[in-house]
């Protein structure tokens, strides 16, 4: 099967003009699957740290949104023990015109913006409403444990 | 000029049941002709627990839509199009929409993703030096096609991302443009311009069935590939006070409130309690907690099925006193003779013990004449084709005619519906409070069930004896028949006026 041009194009585009920050390599057997990496935001308790996503472009993409998931250990409220991120753009608010590199600045910006009244880890969520000085401890020292190597 | 507006939209709504049978009423020339106001007060021996109601075809809905749109469009000066996004914005309540446009028209068709200019004459066109965003084709020539809020992509996207909404998501008001961001929504004609025609079909039946959901007046009948809906005027907010029963043209019987098939005189939260709570293992839960106890140490649940109060656990070895549950060596001399029986801690053990087994026993006794007629409700396609086979050797053995041996069949349709009533009336019954009326209830539902029996029983005669028997039969027919509506007015008038006193709340 031919891969569409538009992935072609996306991929072309990642390479040439890398967003800062994020890493996106797909691999020579799976064209439709990419190693990604994000550096966690200035300022969030993410920071310095490297954090590793696979993302696969399903069949029908770009009508329905790439499949992502976080590889690397997160405490994050919208990120689950599994990887999986809770983000409105990846669900319901998907459309055809957004791209691999709009999804991961996405990403990346959930980083810097935790949202724990929408959450994914209820868990996590909880202790960032009670107690959030402790929370972002944790997070932190999660980072600098996993996502510091 | 708003005052005449006013005037126009007021006239329409008064007329709106009258509008919409006259143009139905051609093709399907039934009572439909008359309006639906007048038909309550046309029907005065309509029964305490009946409701007004019309079955609607699939055709009659979109003929419906399809004028209100047109009378929305002429009050308005809008395009048909616009005017059935409006609508659907609007979930059908034509006054409001009329109101609110008058107040502000462009916040309106903003807020229902219109914008401002709309052009009625969607085309394709083709765009020198277009690349389109989504497959990031940029061959020369390529079609486009861009809804008003111009994001223009190339048309085969356009209907890929069309045919993905509506084949896979089942959307169909609320399809946006593909932009990120842009709420426009897109309209039938661009669906019909770019989809073919097999999903064009989809999408109008989806758009049929979410004006059905909108609408609370309306409800689609839930027997399998039924294709008719059933408008009735029972409000949700009624629903404690009335069982709507209505009955599609299809055959099937169904409750409008809930969808659920026919429940009277049983309301709705009633029935949604009662099937939860028989489904849900919390009486196992009640059985264990009325016939067992937890060995104190190891808490495996243990049965005492005969033998003296010395326990020994079978999997810890733990040695206890069933009466007090305390370990047996502090039981000292007094061995089979506890006497911190009377102690407190061990009377009010008694205590939850007694009371769960007797709401155990109590909900037993309802759930097992309930499942009784449900079974038997099951079995209402046996007796039908038997009482077919009986009627067929009862012409030929008696000579009588077709006609004479229908009161057979009248006899198996009631002995139907009966068990069906009966069936609920114990889920009823399960949630009444101990009252005077209820006990008249009790005698009611006495009544019916020994007459529904009696006429069971005629029913498993032999053939030969069944003619000489068809007197009886009729009479008793006619007697249950009356006993059911007798039960179902009772429940129906004590629920209007809410003189029922429940455990539960119904609300």
């Amino acid at each position: 099967m031919s891969l569409p041009k538009r992935i072609i194009k996306e991929t072309e585009r990642l390479v040439a003009e890398p967003v800062p920050g994020i890493n996106a390599v797909p691999h020579d057997d799976n064209l439709r699957y990419f190693d990604v990496t994000i550096h966690g935001p200035a300022q969030s308790p993410y920071e310095g740290g490297i954090f590793r996503l696979e993302l696969f472009l399903p069949e029908d993409y770009p009508m329905t949104p790439p499949k992502i998931r976080f590889l690397t250990k997160i405490y994050h409220p919208n990120i689950d023990k599994l990887g999986r991120i809770c983000l409105d753009v990846l669900k319901g608010n998907w459309s055809p015109a957004l791209q691999i590199r709009t999804i991961l600045l996405s990403i990346q910006a959930l980083l810097g913006a935790p949202n724990p009244d929408d959450p994914l880890a209820n868990d996590v969520a909880q202790r960032w409403k009670e107690d959030e000085p402790a929370a972002i401890q944790t997070a932190r020292d999660w980072t600098r444990t996993h996502a510091m190597v | 000029m708003s005052s005449d507006d006013e005037f126009m939209s007021d006239q329409m709504s008064d007329d709106a049941y009258g509008d919409d049978d006259d143009s139905l009423g051609e093709e399907f020339d039934e009572d439909d002709d008359q309006d639906f106001d007048d038909g309550k007060e046309d029907k005065p021996s309509r029964k305490a627990y009946e409701v007004d109601f019309k079955v609607f075809s699939d055709e009659q809905i979109r003929k419906s839509q399809q004028s209100q749109v047109e009378e929305v469009s002429s009050i308005l000066g809008l395009p048909g199009e616009q005017c059935a996004i409006l609508l659907r914005h609007f979930k059908w309540q034509k006054d409001r929409l009329i109101e609110k446009y008058m107040d502000g028209g462009e916040e309106v068709l903003e807020e229902a993703g219109l914008g401002q200019s709309y052009d009625t004459l969607p085309r394709l066109e083709k765009v020198r030096g277009f690349a389109c965003d989504i497959c990031c084709d940029d061959e020369r020539g390529l079609d486009t096609y861009a809804m008003k809020c111009n994001h223009r992509y190339c048309v085969n996207c356009f209907r890929q991302y069309l045919e993905s909404k509506i084949k896979d998501e089942g959307e169909a008001t609320r399809i946006q443009c593909p932009s990120e961001g842009c709420s426009r929504i897109v309209d039938s004609k661009t669906v019909d311009l770019l989809v073919p025609a097999e999903v064009d079909n989809r999408y109008k039946e989806l758009l049929n069935r979410t004006y059905v959901d909108d609408r609370p007046n309306l409800r689609w009948c839930p027997a399998p590939n039924c294709e008719y809906a059933v408008d009735c005027a029972v409000r949700p907010a009624q629903l404690h006070t009335i069982v709507p029963s209505v009955s599609c043209r299809c055959g099937h019987n169904f409750c409008f409130g809930c969808g659920f098939s026919e429940h009277q005189p049983c309301p709705c939260s009633l029935v949604k309690k009662w099937l939860k709570k028989c489904e849900d293992d919390s009486e196992t839960a009640n059985w264990i907690s009325a016939n067992t106890k937890e060995c104190p140490k190891c808490i495996s649940t243990i049965e005492k099925n005969g033998g003296c109060n010395h326990m020994t656990c079978r999997k810890c070895k733990h040695e206890f006193c069933w009466v007090c549950m305390g370990p047996w060596q502090e039981h000292g001399t007094s061995w089979y003779n506890c006497n911190r029986f009377e102690e407190k801690s061990g009377s009010e053990a008694r205590d939850q013990q007694a009371k769960s087994r007797a709401s155990l026993e109590r909900y037993l006794h309802y759930y097992n004449r309930y499942a009784n007629h449900d079974h038997s409700a099951k079995l209402d396609k046996d007796l039908y084709v038997k009482t077919e086979k009986k009627m067929t050797t009862l012409q030929s053995s008696s000579g009588m005619s077709w006609i004479e041996v229908q009161y057979l069949e009248a006899a198996s349709k009631v002995l139907q519906q009966c068990r069906q009533t009966l069936k609920w009336t114990y889920a009823f019954a399960f949630y009444l409070e101990r009252n005077n009326i209820t006990y008249i209830f009790e005698d009611n539902q006495k009544d019916l069930e020994m007459a529904v029996e009696q006429l069971s029983e005629l029913f498993e005669k032999p053939t030969d004896q069944l003619a000489n028997a068809k007197k009886e039969m009729m009479d008793k027919t006619a007697y249950v028949n009356n006993r059911r509506i007798i039960v179902l007015e009772y429940t129906a008038t004590g629920l209007a006026a809410e003189n029922w006193k429940f455990t539960v709340d119904l609300k």
